[in-house]
């Protein structure tokens, strides 16, 4: 080891450490310093920076820097038809993209003023529960991995492998399908599709449990976790918690059950809360959630009747490719609805639903052409990410891993 | 007495010069006012023992391009009391670009406003860290604004050398 | 097969130092991840139970840029971001090789806007290019089989005498 000469000690240390046996260094600054979490790490979930200032260990400040993964997607809205968007918000929360298409068309439907037949309403409910469970599971399993329990997150990607092997019979695509279409969904749900979502939902519940069996009653997890990143209500509701992150405050909060939309206030559900606020609280309540989510969709199943899957109007509903290639009438319509648009009457919507991060709410403004005159996005990560500074105060540099993780941010919504 | 009437019946009586304009669009309550009065009534309406708006959900603007009041900021709030979502809006300038900041009534507010200032270049007074969220400190342009293109203005970005 | 055979019978082998280095090289690739946004979930995918990574050789995926010899870039990369991606790859070590994953690193893909570089092939020399809007895991296990080739191909005189890169360094204090 090679000696410290005395200029590599700082004059006032050394002169305290020369002078007294009994150190005690007053100057504060001398022990701060500005760490970058940057935007390339193995724990931020994405691109997000971090500066932490840092008292030793502790944490006194942060500032996050967003922005990496700014893809200009609303200016891109302004430029295309509604229906050539539906693409694009699949890449918004990438993890559940399925839950994104509902989001948008169901915006989209509000200011066209179309109504879904009922089918389609159900399988909508069925594609957005299993997005939420496939989200979790890898909010679950990163969260671990970011902890320590790397075993977890190859579990939970196993669950996950299976939820889009039934995506890709259903839809087409294993990741990122743009399966909703204004007016319905693209294709009828396969018996061999809806086969494999009982099974899958048969087996979620053990499957679950077997990784739960790892962390639960796991001491460096609990102990890990417990006390770290509170957050009270009050405060979660000034800074716009929604979803599992403001149930885990105590805000018994569902947009499900405020403001039902597609067919939820037919299905009974129950809607989980804790009251701590810390991140266990929240690992708890995602835990839940897939477990109502499992219990929503066996309901549905037994619900879902017989019938069309996409509206009649000839107008703004595409029709089956099928029937494009082999009568005329119909591919006049797709002929000017690709190239025009649809059309949706002079006005302003704003319509939300419960993603899976939280409220994912879509403001469109439409002045009757065939594209948005402007579209918003209102991101839950977005807003999550602006607390991170109130929750990060006061703990070690490892537990803002952990209370990143929490949180759960994606960084193609936040930074649209 | 159903929500909306009360909520414009308060408004009218405690701020009466703000001039208010009522509508209502496929369900939902629009509220216009004079952009003076954006922090005394959200204020209001936050702190209201009967209304309780506790959420923010979100802050934004519409650029109209060729009018006599460019921007519009529009406000959606949320009660979870009576779970109803309120819209309000109010006109603001290209010239007299600024509003005041709401950062003091919803915390969230903070960086919905620091969007708002990046993409559109509206001034929001009072505002504790006004400065760009998603683009680089150094971009000069707006981009949401409807005079700025698509693919951007060549240059305005550095990249770095092969 | 090969190996064994020829060390049973005779007890010695004799090849090309070249070959003996080019295939050392090829069979232990460590990917660094530049994981930014959509591909990054599937070259998550790629790593686990179902396409496992690791029976080609790449059984750790490092996040030290200092330890790896193949960059994949799996996302949009804005201008923003660029500089940063430009720095990581400064800071690996030669012999290197970068995989450009989907459609917007190959050439901006659907985002044809002011703030996302129209393909990293501006900034960064790429050996792969891999289509896909994401591209499935078997397909970038694909490009990684393609670059094994690749790497395959050389000779270990091809990396001797590179000129250092100028690296900066800022100060923050």
């Amino acid at each position: 080891m090679d000696r410290l000469t005395k200029d590599d000690v700082h004059p006032k240390i050394l002169q305290k450490l020369l002078e007294d046996s009994d150190i005690t260094i007053e100057d504060a600054l001398e022990n701060e310093m500005i760490l970058n979490m940057g935007p390339q790490h193995p724990a931020t979930h994405g691109v997000l920076r971090l500066l932490l200032r840092l008292d030793g260990e502790t944490v006194i400040g942060c500032v996050p820097d967003v922005g990496y993964l700014h893809r200009g997607y609303e200016k891109m809205a302004e430029n295309m038809s509604y229906y050539e968007y539906i693409p694009h918000t699949d890449r918004l929360d990438y993890i559940s993209p399925l839950a994104n298409n509902v989001a948008w068309v169901l915006a989209v439907e509000k200011l066209a003023g179309i109504e879904v037949p009922i089918r389609a309403q159900y399988i909508r409910m069925i594609i957005a529960e299993l997005a939420r469970v496939a989200s979790h599971l890898v909010a679950i399993g990163s969260f671990a991995m970011d902890v320590g329990a790397l075993t977890v997150f190859l579990w939970t990607l196993r669950e996950r492998e299976k939820i889009m092997d039934i995506w890709d019979i259903l839809c087409g695509a294993r990741f990122t399908n743009s399966y909703t279409r204004i007016g319905g969904v693209a294709n009828d749900a396969q018996p061999e599709a809806l086969a494999l979502v009982k099974k899958f939902i048969e087996e979620i519940d053990s499957n679950l449990s077997e990784c739960e069996s790892l962390l639960n009653t796991n001491r460096i997890f609990i102990e890990r976790l417990d006390g770290v990143g509170v957050i009270s209500k009050e405060d979660a509701l000034s800074y716009g918690y929604t979803g599992p992150n403001l149930r885990a405050s105590g805000v018994e909060f569902d947009l499900r059950r405020a403001t039902p939309y597609l067919q939820y206030d037919k299905v009974d559900f129950r809607i989980p809360v804790f009251t701590e606020g810390d991140c266990l609280a929240r690992y708890f309540v995602r835990a839940d959630e897939v477990r109502e989510s499992a219990k929503i969709v066996k309901q549905v199943l037994q619900l879902m009747p017989q019938g069309e899957i996409k509206a009649n109007l000839p107008k703004s509903v595409l029709p089956q490719k099928t029937e494009v290639y082999s009568k005329m009438e119909e591919l006049i319509h797709d002929f000017m609805i690709v190239n025009f648009g649809i059309n949706p009457p002079v006005g302003e919507v704003y319509h939300a639903i419960e993603g899976s991060k939280g409220e994912l709410g879509f403001y469109i403004v439409s002045k009757g052409e065939g594209h948005p005159w402007k579209c918003k996005i209102r991101s839950p990560s977005f807003i999550h990410i602006q607390s991170l500074p109130h929750l990060v105060k006061g703990h070690m540099v490892s537990d803002v891993v952990a209370i990143i993780g929490s949180i759960d941010p994606i960084m193609g919504e936040a930074d649209k | 007495m159903e929500l909306k009437e009360l909520i414009s019946q308060k408004l009218q009586t405690n701020f009466s010069e703000a001039e208010f304009e009522f509508s209502e669009y496929r369900n939902e309550f629009n509220i216009k006012f004079n952009k003076k009065f954006v922090n005394p009534i959200c204020k209001f309406l936050k702190e209201d023992s009967e209304l309780e708006f506790l959420l923010c959900e979100d802050i934004t603007a519409v650029d109209w391009a060729k009018r006599t009041n460019r921007f519009t900021v529009v406000y959606h709030i949320f009660s979870i009391k009576h779970n109803f979502r309120l819209v309000l809006k109010s006109d603001v300038d290209e010239a007299d670009c600024a509003i005041d900041s709401v950062s003091s009534v919803w915390k969230t507010s903070n960086w919905q406003e620091r969007e708002c200032y990046d993409m559109y270049g509206i001034k929001f007074n009072n505002h504790p860290d006004l400065r760009r969220i998603y683009m680089p400190e150094e971009f000069e342009y707006h981009p949401l604004r409807k005079d700025f293109p698509l693919m951007g203005i060549p240059g305005s970005l550095p990249l770095p050398k092969k | 097969m090969g190996l064994e055979a020829k060390l049973n019978s005779d007890g010695f082998l004799v090849t090309q130092l070249d070959a003996v280095v080019a295939w050392a090289r090829k069979n232990s690739v460590y990917p660094m991840p530049m994981g930014i946004s959509c591909c990054a979930i599937e070259m998550m995918a790629s790593a686990d139970p179902k396409y496992d990574i690791a029976r080609f050789g790449s059984e750790v995926m490092r996040f030290t840029p200092r330890q790896c010899d193949l960059m994949i870039v799996a996302g949009t990369v804005t201008y923003k971001m660029s500089h940063v991606v430009r720095k990581i790859y400064e800071q690996m070590p030669d012999p290197k090789w970068v995989i450009a994953m989907g459609a917007c690193t190959s050439t901006g893909g659907m985002y044809r806007s002011y703030s996302v570089v129209q393909g990293i092939d501006q900034f960064l020399p790429v050996d792969v290019y891999v289509a896909g809007c994401p591209p499935r895991p078997d397909n970038l296990l694909n490009a990684l089989i393609q670059i094994q080739n690749k790497i395959g191909r050389t000779r270990a005189r091809d990396f001797q005498n590179l000129k250092l890169p100028e690296l900066n360094v800022i100060q923050n204090n």
